[in-house]
């Protein structure tokens, strides 16, 4: 299927010299939703500013939905809505006035009943005729991603779209992208929040230091990545690990009572059966046990530091 | 042409002057009122007629290009360097929009904003002094002509600035210091011969001398050259614009 964006060998060199992003490489399914992770200064935002056409490209080429973003702006831009990570909206505004405004602006003809039908989406239609200064802070959000629905655009880009949102907020905006989703828009976020891209993300991209580490498919990337942990709770208490037990690297609690064992999914063997026939045989009884897959954060931080090592 | 896009700014510019009419409208009124009271009445009364005109009448047309100038300046400033100030402006770098029509919006609607005022400016002198004018359609013209103008070099005084200081800047240390020595008040003729020279000099003394004729059929310099010295000054604007659209000068990076 031909992706919806292509990014084919982009770099940003900023006049400081500082390179945000070294050759870039990356395709974006249409529909999916495509999270983009990376620590402070990665170069996520640099990349949505560079294809949404706020940040000039110092090489590399971006095509949205078949337009080139420089040579074919209007369509390319059309097709694009953008929430930035700050809320930066006119204050005195209301809601209304301000994400119509946003409509006209991407060159679309007024359309009340698109308009109503996006504010009543984000629980925002009793807001309409609210002043944006009058807004709590998760509603001003939702004004931003109102205005960028405003032009009906089949990419959404949202740079931290929950940064600074408490966290019932937060599944509530999750609740809006995946509706969003559901209508055939093509989401792509950014976002610090390891458990909002394992909540919501179809496909994960992970970028540190200007470079695009990997994209993977989220089941796949935990499925390939994922280590997992088998924690026995023991019967009796140990004070060491015995000599026997040595060799699978166990894990003692530090009141005794529990031993955790790590091991790889992907390896033809786990380890367990030898592990419990060991234990068995060393005498050492549980009463309980439990497994535990690691988590995108963990992921996501163990290839962080793979790529400085 | 994105002419929604056009209109969507020009009508949200338009909306900010409604929004704030006191300072946008009232506030340059009353202070132009104040200036016919101090120097129409108070000292106008005193001064001999100047080409044939009272001295209340010969400053109506250098009053209204006084308003006409810093407002353009301030309204077409103000109306760019607030998105990049408080960080809208991402919107308009990301929007189908060319650089023609960001400008044409933004410098349409302080254009409109100047020439309104002009005109209740106007309005507001006829009551102190009997006014008659000559040439309507080049008081016009001239009115329309300076208000883009100015509105164009706000604008790039609005893309220049990146903090309110440099906003105020060139319009209270540049622009108001030449329109009261560009003959807004008096006739350079009224000036020793060195000065009326240096004067020549002052690009703003052809806006009020052509403005001024179109009034009173009296001029300090030729119509013909103050309307050159017009359109010369809004081809520089014009290029400057250009060229920063052209480079993202202190809008992308």
């Amino acid at each position: 299927m031909q992706p919806i964006i292509s990014v084919s060998h982009l770099s940003k060199t900023y006049a400081t010299g500082f390179k945000a992003l070294k050759d870039i490489n990356l395709d974006i399914r249409k529909g999916e939703i495509f999270a983009l992770l990376g620590p402070n200064g990665a170069g996520k935002t640099t990349l949505i500013s560079i294809i949404c056409g706020i940040v000039n490209p110092s090489e590399g080429s971006v095509v949205a939905d078949g337009h080139d973003i420089i040579k074919d702006y209007r369509a390319a831009r059309s097709r694009i809505g953008l929430v930035p990570q700050e809320l930066t909206t006119d204050a005195f505004e209301t809601v209304w006035a301000t994400v119509s405004f946003s409509r006209g602006l991407f060159g679309k003809p007024k359309n009340p009943v698109h308009i109503e039908k996006v504010l009543r989406e984000l629980s925002l239609w009793d807001k309409k005729d609210s002043k944006i200064i009058t807004l709590s802070g998760g509603m001003k959000r939702r004004v931003m991603i109102a205005k960028a629905l405003s032009h009906e655009p089949q990419i959404l880009f949202l740079d931290e779209p929950t940064a600074g949102v408490d966290v019932e907020l937060r599944r509530d905006m999750w609740e809006v992208v995946r509706s969003l989703r559901d209508t055939g828009v093509t989401i792509i976020l950014t976002t610090h929040y390891i458990e909002e891209a394992e909540q919501m993300a179809d496909r994960i991209g992970v970028i540190n230091q200007g470079e695009i580490i990997l994209v993977e498919e989220k089941a796949e990337l935990m499925r390939k990545l994922g280590k997992k942990q088998l924690t026995l709770q023991l019967q009796g208490v140990l004070e060491t690990i015995p000599g026997a037990l040595e060799k699978h690297g166990l894990e003692l609690s530090q009141d005794g009572d529990e031993l955790t064992y790590t091991y790889d999914t992907q390896q033809e063997r786990t380890g367990i059966t030898t592990l419990l026939r060991d234990l068995n045989e060393a005498g050492i009884r549980f009463r309980d046990l439990q497994t535990k897959q690691n988590s995108l954060e963990e992921i996501f931080v163990s290839l962080v530091r793979e790529q400085r090592s | 042409m994105n002419f929604y896009a056009i209109r969507a700014i020009y009508l949200f510019e338009m909306a900010r002057t409604w929004r704030t009419l006191l300072q946008s409208i009232v506030s340059p009124v009353i202070s132009t009122s104040l200036y016919f009271v101090v120097f129409g009445s108070a000292i106008g009364s005193h001064m001999k007629e100047i080409g044939g005109v009272s001295y209340g009448s010969f400053i109506v047309p250098g009053l209204i290009m006084l308003s006409l100038l810093t407002q353009s300046i301030s309204n077409a400033s103000f109306g760019i360097y607030f998105p990049k100030f408080v960080g809208t402006i991402y919107e308009l770098l990301s929007a189908p929009v060319s650089s023609l029509e960001i400008v044409v919006s933004y410098v349409g609607a302080a254009a409109t904003k100047s020439i309104i005022l002009g005109l209740i400016i106007l309005a507001t002198a006829a009551l102190f002094v009997p006014l008659h004018i000559e040439h309507p359609l080049w008081m016009m013209l001239f009115l329309v002509l300076t208000a883009v103008t100015f509105s164009l070099f706000g604008f790039l005084i609005g893309i220049w600035a990146d903090g309110f200081e440099k906003l105020q800047l060139v319009p209270l240390l540049i622009v108001t210091p030449l329109t009261f020595l560009g003959g807004s008040f008096y006739s350079i003729d009224m000036l020793p011969p060195f000065w009326q020279k240096v004067t020549l000099f002052n690009p703003v003394l052809y806006l009020v001398s052509g403005f001024r004729w179109s009034f009173y059929g009296v001029a300090d310099v030729n119509i013909g050259i103050s309307l050159a010295m017009t359109l010369a000054f809004l081809a520089a604007c014009l290029v400057a614009v250009w060229w920063i659209f052209k480079t993202g000068w202190r809008i992308k990076v």
